[in-house]
Formats: structure tokens, sequence, C-alpha cells
């Protein structure tokens, strides 16, 4: 894009570059939140002192979508909810990502019926699935890791 | 005697022919009434000394498809001071069904009547605002009621997983 063009002598300088950029936003990720069923519990205790997820970057939830980059979609989600969550989503500024916490958000889990949204994924697009029912704070913290590393290997044409 | 058999003695006394029957199980005890009289009746369980029912602490639709009468409401009443319960049950037929509000007796019946009219379809009349509260608001049909599909999605599994995900909307962004 236009920063490789620029530098196209630097190549070392880019990719640098790049490196910085994904490691800053890996490194400070701040997460909404958006707790809706059980699952919530278990996103509240990763964050608790126990398990902590302050030292994954993740000090402090917003509360408010324009300040937030990760959405945890953790518990299930009616279909009375989903139109608000999608508009939560919407709200979030670039570069978002989003983490489908659970097996209720990531496939309908047990509920498999008319007034749950089978699967987050319907609505908006997920980055990371969580299998658990609820996962335990450890697999949660996976699952972050494992949306850092693929935040480390994200381009940065991937957000403009 | 018992509260509870003192209760419902004066409830007939009062109301000879708006009960139906009462029931007595395992402790429980049920009145079935008319439900022309069902309002006279709590407030006259509410209200009489002795009788103390001041709490709805629940109230359920029932939906018995395919008999008839198919709809029924349960409500259980409970007296704080005496620690006594009892179980008060109107049935209403099919179509068309509905039956006098609580919400101007105890005002716990206001939320519960919404949901039954959100989840079975009885209208309350005189309800001051009978709208569904738990199901979007622009929902048609009645969920809980028998005759009403699971609404639920096709199993995947490892001959039909492909299939399904076409067919599934995803979200693009």
């Amino acid at each position: 894009m236009g920063i490789t063009k620029k530098l196209g002598n630097l190549g070392v300088v880019t990719t640098t570059l790049e490196q910085a950029v994904n490691w800053a936003r890996a490194g400070a990720m701040w997460p909404l939140l958006s707790g809706l069923a059980c699952c919530a519990i278990e996103m509240m205790s990763t964050q608790a002192s126990h398990y902590d997820m302050s030292r994954f970057g993740m000090e402090l939830m917003r509360a408010s979508p324009r300040q937030s980059d990760l959405l945890i979609v953790a518990g299930r989600v009616t279909r009375k909810m989903a139109p608000v969550l999608r508009r939560l989503y919407d709200q979030m500024p670039y570069p978002k990502w989003v983490i489908a916490m659970g097996d209720c958000a990531s496939c309908g889990g047990i509920f498999n019926n008319y007034a749950i949204v089978q699967g987050v994924d319907e609505i908006i697009p997920v980055d990371v699935y969580i299998a658990g029912c609820p996962p335990r704070p450890e697999q949660l913290i996976h699952g972050t890791m494992m949306l850092h590393q693929k935040v480390r290997g994200e381009k940065i044409s991937d957000w403009t | 005697m018992s509260d509870v058999q003192n209760a419902v003695e004066r409830i007939q006394a009062q109301f000879p022919d708006a009960i139906r029957e009462v029931v007595e199980f395992r402790g429980e005890t049920t009145l079935v009434v008319d439900k022309g009289s069902l309002v006279e009746i709590c407030t006259f369980a509410r209200d009489t000394e002795g009788l103390d029912f001041d709490r709805l602490s629940d109230q359920a639709g029932l939906d018995y498809w395919p008999e008839e009468p198919r709809f029924a409401v349960s409500y259980e009443l409970y007296s704080l001071q005496n620690g006594t319960d009892l179980r008060i049950k109107v049935y209403t037929p099919g179509d068309d069904p509905e039956l006098p509000t609580l919400s101007g007796v105890w005002p716990t019946a206001n939320w519960m009547e919404r949901e039954i009219w959100d989840m079975f379809g009885i209208t309350f009349t005189g309800h001051p605002d009978l709208r569904r509260i738990l199901l979007p608001h622009d929902w048609t049909g009645h969920p809980l009621r028998k005759d009403y599909p699971l609404g639920y999605e096709e199993v995947q599994f490892s001959f039909n997983v492909e299939r399904i995900d076409d067919q599934k909307p995803y979200a693009k962004e």
C-alpha cells in the first residue's frame, strides 16, 4: 500500500513497522464489558486476580464500545439481543476482533431452539472460537493468546 | 384444623358455586374455580383476616392440548403471616382464551400476565399494558403452546456438515 511504496528501499523498516504496530495492538487490547450469561462469570474470574488477564494487556474492560478493540461474546445470544450485539459491534472502531467464548456463542450450545441464535457468527464475524460450557479461565487465556498470535501475523493492509 | 383447610372452608362458605373442586395432593391444596368470580375470590383471600394471602408467589400458564379446556392458569398464593400456601387454578377454552386480570389485586401479576400472554396467548382483560416481555416485540406466535414448532437447527454430523454449512447465514463483516 502507500507505506510500502514510499519506503520501498527500506524494506527492513516496513516489516519492523508492521511488527511494531501488531505488537502494540496485541499488547494492549481492551475488551468490551459484554458478558451475557454464565460465560461472563468465567470471564470475570479470568479478569480477577487469580487468573489475571491484565498481564496480557487487558487491564480493564471498557464499558463503551467506542473505546474497546475486542468483543468477547460471553454467553448465549437470544434473538432479542442479537440486533443489540450487532449495534455494539458496529460501534467499535477498527481494528477490532471478536472472540466467541463458550459453546453458546460458537454454535448455539445446548440450546437448539427458536430463541437462541445458533452461533454468534450468524451476526458478527468471529476470529477465535473457544469451546467449553463454560470454558475455564485457562481456556479463555489460551484463546486470547491464540488471538494475539493471529494479530501478530496480520498485515497493516488488513485494517486500512 | 390447619390454616389452609380453614382458608379453603371459609372461601367455600363465601363462594359456594364458584368452586369447582378442591384437590389435595401431598400437602398442597388446589382450588379449581370459575373464571367469572376469580377476582372476587382472590380479593377475599387477600383481604380477609385469618386468610391474609398477601403474596402472589407465582403465576403459571398451562397448555393441555389436545384436551379441552385447553389452557389453565394457576396462581400460587402465600400468606406471609400464617405461612400457608394455596393454589388457585382456572381453566379456559382453547379458541380465544381470556381471563380477568389480577394486577389490581396483586401488582406482581402485571408482569407475570405479560409473560403468560407472550408465551401462551391468553388475553387478560383489564390489563393496563399487555405486550410482549420476553420475546422481541414483533415476534408472531406464542412459543410455549404445544403446537408451536421447536425451531431447532439441524444437527451437523460429518455426513451433512457441508450442506448445512453452505446454507447457514454467516456474517461477512
